[in-house]
């Protein structure tokens, strides 16, 4: 089987400093893949890689049979792929409607209005929000309306990069209950970068692990949520007792 | 998030002021400091002067002025204090406003020269009185209950009948100009087509800072290029009119704008203010140096002044006056020329708005707040700048084209840095993105500075002071003043571009607020 997208030895930096060293990542259709890794290994750049910004030093990112590695930004944007970015980056001063809306700029405007409806369906709490300003919402209001707009695209593969960063533990499971069931009920494909370890392998199919720049371990969600060397690096503290669970 | 913050109001300044009583004790030992620094201060400033005499300089004292310039900072002091200070009752109010005026009126009755003594204490008295208004106005806007969603609708329900009002008022303005103030029609004529051409340049630059962010300081370099572009346009090919070269003028000034905007997409904030800014200089050194296609300093002259479809505004037969069988004025091309101004500006606010509705528009507003999440969400970020950069561009070369005609003449002198500067203080002021912010912001500073060259009365009243020099620092301290009050501009709301049908109710108004639920 084919992977819907596939890192092939992609090398990526900023200027003199190179974050990224080779780095091999398959994910397949259908599928939820978490990248798990401490501050600074390079998990957000390795997102922003495969977007195109910045473009990868030596490798390759195929996407859905196209090489996308030189691509600019807003075209692999326009091919299927949607990304809620690390930090939200919500539009502030703009509502949660005008957000929702930009999120839909690269589809035709038909589908506009039944989108909008399945997102409300989703994340209930935007409609009531609806006319707000981005700005206004809480932390996890603005990480809903993140994950909206990037669906709002139509995406084939979603990346989200550290969606639970600073969120309650509740919310936390309400967004990753929620990517399980686009996953589970509309088939889509999911890349999660995280560094809630315990949350983001409980929900993958498959895992990677990333140290400086390399990937490190791969595996199913549940061999690393086992593996003592992870459970060691990301899972000590307060989660041992409930890991089990 | 570090904005998030900046999006509430800060509880408002009434409530810190509804601490504490007012003292007299206090008060006075306030007053009495601040009238002391002031005599420490003014000690060398007013209270000696030296002049030119046969053989060198001479002191001399001015002792009276200093004690009358102590006496109102203290009186001044004391009536802040009870106005805008702790809550003083109402008597206490009226007492120091009273102490005030009649310290003034005293004072004047002292000071000044021209006229009879009553009349100076009059004079003295209103101009008392004037500043007692204005510091309860201050007070009242200060004390007023919190805004928020209460303000927010009244706002909301006014500005539908305040616009339709504003744009009677804009169509009616030459012929209410006319029939009350015929001494002075010109003059008032010419002003509103001054304010006009600023409005439309500030709606046009507005565009580019307003809803796209990309600060721009060389709007001024697209001004000139309409100019000369029509200037050059009807001189060389006398076949051209006005309205043939409008729309060559604004195609050229935009293509100039997206020739500017290529280099300038990497750039952002200050590296691309710094660029415009260069721009902006560089279109007026070649106009200045290039004297073989401008006339350099001299400049273009006999710009042909617009038709009225191919009537010419000019006395005897042909012309628009005798054609339609009115008596021959020269007030016609006047307010001819304020129509054209005003469908131009009518034109450039029905695009911007317009366009706000449509994807670019949104784009430019996305790529203000964020240009990541603009390209993360597939956005082309290159084509969206270069497009705000031409419009705006555009419409800043549709008015340089109508200041053309306007002033039948054009030279580089009329596009310096200082326009810029203008035209931004315009959009800044008015509130950023905001379209009426822009009406306001333009009327009262062109329309003020104006109106600041004629208080020359005050000099009436001071002899030796010209405050025709002072309109700049006026102007200035005007400035400041609402920066301070109001930081984001005269109008900081911001209407969303997208509102479902079904919830319009709901107010757009309130949304942008951040009240809406």
């Amino acid at each position: 089987m084919s992977a819907l997208l596939s890192v092939e030895g992609v090398a990526a930096g900023y200027g003199k400093i190179t974050a990224l060293h080779g780095v091999d990542l398959q994910i397949h259709a259908g599928e939820i893949v978490t990248l798990i890794g401490a501050n600074g290994a390079g998990k957000s750049t390795l997102m922003m890689t495969i977007c195109g910004s910045p473009q990868a030093r030596s490798g390759r990112v195929v996407y859905d049979g196209r090489d996308i590695t030189r691509q600019p930004t807003h075209l692999t944007m326009r091919q299927g792929i949607a990304q809620s970015p690390e930090g939200r980056r919500i539009f502030q001063r703009m509502t949660v409607l005008e957000n929702l809306r930009l999120g839909a700029s690269v589809v035709s405007p038909e589908y506009f209005d039944a989108d909008l409806a399945r997102m409300y369906d989703l994340f209930p709490r935007l409609k009531e929000r609806e006319s707000q300003r981005g700005g206004t919402l809480s932390g996890g209001e603005q990480q809903m309306l993140a994950i909206a707009r990037a669906l709002m695209g139509r995406p084939k593969l979603l990346l989200l990069d550290e969606p639970s960063l600073g969120l309650a533990p509740l919310i936390v499971r309400h967004i990753f209950e929620v990517i399980r069931e686009l996953n589970q009920r509309e088939g889509l494909t999911v890349f999660l970068v995280e560094q809630n370890a315990f949350h983001a392998l409980k929900l993958a199919h498959r895992a990677y692990v990333m140290v400086n720049g390399r990937i490190t371990m791969s595996g199913t969600g549940q061999d690393l949520l086992n593996n003592d060397d992870v459970r060691a690096a990301y899972l000590e503290g307060g989660r041992r007792e409930t890991a089990g669970a | 998030m570090a904005t998030a913050s900046n999006i509430r109001p800060g509880p408002t300044r009434a409530a810190s002021l509804e601490q504490g009583a007012f003292v007299w004790s206090v008060a006075l030992a306030d007053a009495a400091k601040a009238a002391a620094l002031a005599g420490i201060l003014g000690f060398f400033f007013i209270g000696m002067k030296t002049d030119i005499a046969g053989d060198g300089l001479v002191l001399s004292y001015r002792w009276a002025a200093l004690g009358h310039a102590v006496l109102i900072v203290f009186l001044g002091r004391l009536l802040l204090d009870a106005l805008l200070g702790k809550a003083a009752p109402v008597t206490t109010q009226m007492l120091t406003a009273g102490i005030f005026i009649a310290g003034i009126a005293g004072i004047m009755t002292q000071d000044a020269t021209g006229g009879s003594l009553p009349a100076r204490a009059l004079v003295g008295a209103v101009l008392g009185g004037l500043i007692v208004a204005v510091l309860y106005g201050v007070a009242l806007w200060r004390r007023r209950p919190a805004p928020a969603r209460a303000e927010a609708t009244r706002q909301a329900r006014f500005a539908i009948p305040i616009g339709i009002a504003l744009v009677l008022l804009a169509l009616t303005l030459p012929f209410l100009i006319t029939t009350f103030l015929p001494g002075q029609q010109r003059q008032f004529i010419d002003l509103a087509i001054l304010i006009l051409t600023y409005v439309m340049l500030g709606w046009g630059l507005n565009i580019v800072v307003g809803l796209a962010g990309l600060l721009d300081l060389g709007y001024v370099a697209f001004y000139a290029v309409g100019a000369y572009s029509f200037a050059l346009l009807s001189t060389c090919f006398p076949f051209i009119g006005f309205w043939s070269a409008l729309p060559l003028a604004g195609m050229l000034a935009g293509m100039w704008g997206l020739v500017l905007g290529f280099p300038v997409l990497r750039l952002r904030g200050d590296y691309l203010a710094i660029v415009t800014l260069a721009f902006g200089e560089i279109i007026r050194v070649v106009l200045l140096n290039w004297v073989d296609f401008t006339n350099g300093p001299n400049g273009i002259s006999g710009v042909p002044k617009p038709t009225f479809f191919g009537l010419e505004f000019s006395r005897g037969e042909g012309g628009f006056a005798d054609f339609f069988g009115l008596e021959f004025s020269t007030i016609h091309r006047f307010i001819y020329l304020y129509y054209i101004i005003l469908a131009l500006a009518f034109l450039t606010n029905f695009v911007t708005l317009r366009l706000r509705k449509l994807p670019i528009g949104r784009a430019w507003e996305a790529l203000r707040e964020d240009e990541i999440a603009c390209r993360a969400l597939g956005i082309n970020t290159t084509n969206t700048k270069l497009t705000a950069f031409g419009i705006g561009a555009m419409f800043g070369g549709l008015a340089g084209a109508f200041f053309a005609t306007r002033q039948g003449f054009v030279s580089p002198e009329s596009f310096t840095f200082m326009e810029s500067a203008i035209i931004l203080a315009i959009v800044v002021l008015g509130g950023l993105g905001s379209q009426m912010g822009v009406v306001i912001a333009a009327t009262v500073m062109i329309g003020g500075i104006e109106m600041l060259r004629h208080i020359s009365f005050v000099g009436q009243i001071f002899p030796g002071v010209d405050p025709v020099q002072y309109r700049m620092i006026i102007f200035g301290l005007a400035m400041v003043a609402i920066m301070i009050w109001k930081p984001r501009g005269f109008i900081s709301r911001r209407n969303p571009s997208a509102v479902l049908k079904e919830r319009k109710s709901i107010g757009a108004d309130l949304v942008s607020q951040g009240e809406g639920h």
